[in-house]
């Protein structure tokens, strides 16, 4: 009876291994293609059936693609921007959610609710009236429009860097209070080093979301000196339509950082997905 | 009350003429001011002022002219509009409820007991979904090319003939559809946390009861993860109806407007062909069906939506 319970036991978890590897393979070839396909010559790139291996794998093709465009250029004006975003967001989202999770006030309810609503409004409403906005205040073809809204918060943050402060006990703060510390001393001092974890997530996602977004450094960089990474691989693949082995390598180029980022910081990543999906 | 006026009602001490709560809200409001001015800057001020531009024909270069709601009538007419409308829809039926099945399935894989690569295994699965943008894209442009392709070339070697994915109007929205399922990861990391707040008590009673694995996932794990898919259900279908770079990228709408999704149309007739006007009416119209969804969903959420009394501190 033992043996048999043991026995499935076993069986039940080899056959869940065994699915569990055979979906992460389907997760893995897109990725193991990339980078198959950006060391291939040409000759074989095109080669049917594919083959995985290339013979032999040919370096030169990362150095030429990423020589032919200015793609160190793209990735400094890629890095310049989600380094202002996240300090601007760190900035504010703290402050804001701070107040939010702390500080009673008339109407911080429904403000709050206002808060969690904007978190819903999809970007292109708003595109068309901030392009409006933003070309009359001259800030077309400058990194203004993608950085400076991060000064004044956002709202996924806020909610985030919310929920996290409030789980803080409040004995801290009283503490601090009576020996005379004044909000920004507080919040400074004893909130900040206890949300380390949090303003990490809040980092990493903004980093993420700079280095991935398209939309609106489409809109708003049209000097090919200011193209960001995104804009910079549209621009490749529309001119080298047919030269996939350096469209791979330089795709895999892109991500690089956003992989190397991910694997240091899984938890942050995945426990800044989670806070959504549960607290609440 | 700004501080200001504040100070001009206090002669002597300012600080100490206003009680504790209410130098506390003050605090508050001087402390989220910074989302306020953002608040009415780039988001309340913005919605207001593209109501204005959608009464108006305006390029951007001379000044905007009112025509009332002829932009709006105008989209009755307009064959694109409806076109991308339906492509946005059929791709919403389609991503969103296998995001969410595929989703929970993944889910359910990932929260396995006793696996020792798990850890390994959600990576794989997981990170994916981080690389979203213009590469995402390229990567599956090469996988789906029709003859060269990963995909019809290993179709090939068993002797089926692949279709021709993203340059088929037939298959093309499909071929996109296959192509987010890559991002799936993201959706199962908010699965998996939403049942690990399942009790394991109420396991062991339903196992107790004669319940297999089978029924107490029907009877104890989905009416107690319902918030969590609540949730995804909401992100997910705002989600589908913002889908632009996929399309810009891959297929820039084509081929014969197969996936020419509603932003993509939005953005062509903006800054395309700086139709700002007709721009602002289409991006109301968004605005519009998009709350009209979300509020559908909320209310249907009192149905289905199970919330425990603990859960909901």
């Amino acid at each position: 009876m033992i043996r048999a319970a043991f026995a499935t036991g076993r069986l039940r978890r080899v056959l869940v291994t065994a699915l569990l590897w055979g979906v992460a393979l389907l997760f893995l070839v897109p990725m193991l293609w990339m980078l198959s396909s950006s060391l291939k010559p040409n000759y074989q790139i095109f080669e049917t059936p594919p083959r995985w291996l290339p013979r032999p794998p040919r370096w030169e093709n990362y150095r030429e693609a990423l020589t032919i465009l200015p793609f160190a250029r793209y990735f400094i004006n890629t890095a310049v921007i989600a380094l202002l975003m996240i300090v601007g967001h760190l900035l504010s989202c703290t402050l804001i959610a701070y107040a939010f999770a702390r500080l009673r006030a008339p109407g911080r309810e429904a403000l709050f609710v206002v808060l969690l609503a904007t978190l819903m409004l999809p970007y292109p409403v708003t595109m068309v009236p901030l392009y409006v906005l933003f070309n009359r205040l001259g800030w077309i073809n400058t990194v203004l429009p993608l950085v400076a809204p991060a000064f004044f918060g956002a709202a996924f943050y806020i909610f985030l860097l919310r929920q996290f402060f409030r789980g803080i006990p409040a004995d801290f703060e009283d503490a601090a209070r009576i020996d005379g510390a004044n909000l920004l001393q507080i919040l400074w001092r004893i909130m900040l080093p206890l949300a380390l974890p949090a303003l990490a997530t809040v980092a990493i996602f903004t980093f993420q979301y700079a280095w991935n977004d398209f939309l609106a450094p489409l809109i708003y960089l049209q000097r090919p000196e200011l193209y960001t990474l995104t804009l910079g691989l549209q621009f490749f693949r529309t001119t080298y339509t047919t030269n996939w082995a350096y469209l791979m390598a330089a795709s895999l180029v892109t991500v690089l950082p956003v992989i190397i980022l991910f694997f240091f910081a899984q938890k942050a990543f995945v426990e800044g997905i989670a806070v959504g999906g549960v607290n609440k | 009350m700004t501080p200001e006026t504040l100070a001009a009602n206090a002669p002597a001490h300012p600080a100490r003429r206003l009680s504790l709560a209410g130098r506390e809200a003050l605090t508050f409001y001087l402390c989220i001011s910074p989302w306020l001015v953002g608040l009415l800057v780039f988001t309340l001020g913005p919605i207001a002022a593209s109501f204005w531009y959608s009464l108006t024909r305006w390029d951007l270069l001379s000044a905007p002219q009112f025509i009332g709601l002829r932009n709006y009538t105008h989209m009755v007419d307009d064959r694109l509009f409806w076109q991308s409308l339906r492509v946005t829809l059929h791709y919403t039926l389609l991503y969103v409820p296998t995001e969410l099945i595929g989703g929970l399935i993944l889910a359910l894989l990932m929260n396995q007991r006793g696996i020792r690569s798990m850890r390994v295994v959600r990576t794989i699965y997981y990170l994916p979904s981080v690389l979203s943008g213009v590469a995402f894209v390229v990567v599956w442009m090469w996988l789906f090319h029709p003859t060269a392709g990963l995909i019809n070339g290993t179709l090939a070697r068993v002797g089926i003939v692949g279709p021709r994915w993203l340059a088929d109007p037939n298959t093309a929205l499909y071929a996109l559809w296959i192509m987010s399922l890559w991002g799936l990861g993201r959706t199962a990391v908010i699965f998996l946390a939403g049942l690990k707040q399942v009790p394991q008590p109420l396991y062991e009673a339903a196992s107790m009861d004669g319940a297999g694995a089978w029924r107490s996932f029907w009877s104890v794990t989905l009416p107690l993860i319902t918030p969590t898919i609540f949730f995804n259900l909401v992100l997910s279908i705002i989600a589908t109806f913002q889908t632009f770079t996929s399309a810009f990228v891959a297929t820039n709408g084509g081929p014969l407007d197969s996936t020419l999704f509603y932003v993509l149309y939005l953005y062509r007739q903006a800054f395309q062909y700086f139709a700002m006007g007709y721009a602002a009416a289409l991006a109301w119209v968004l605005f519009v069906i998009i709350l009209l969804l979300t509020l559908l969903i909320l209310r249907s959420g009192t149905w289905w939506v199970f919330y425990d009394g603990e859960a909901a501190q």
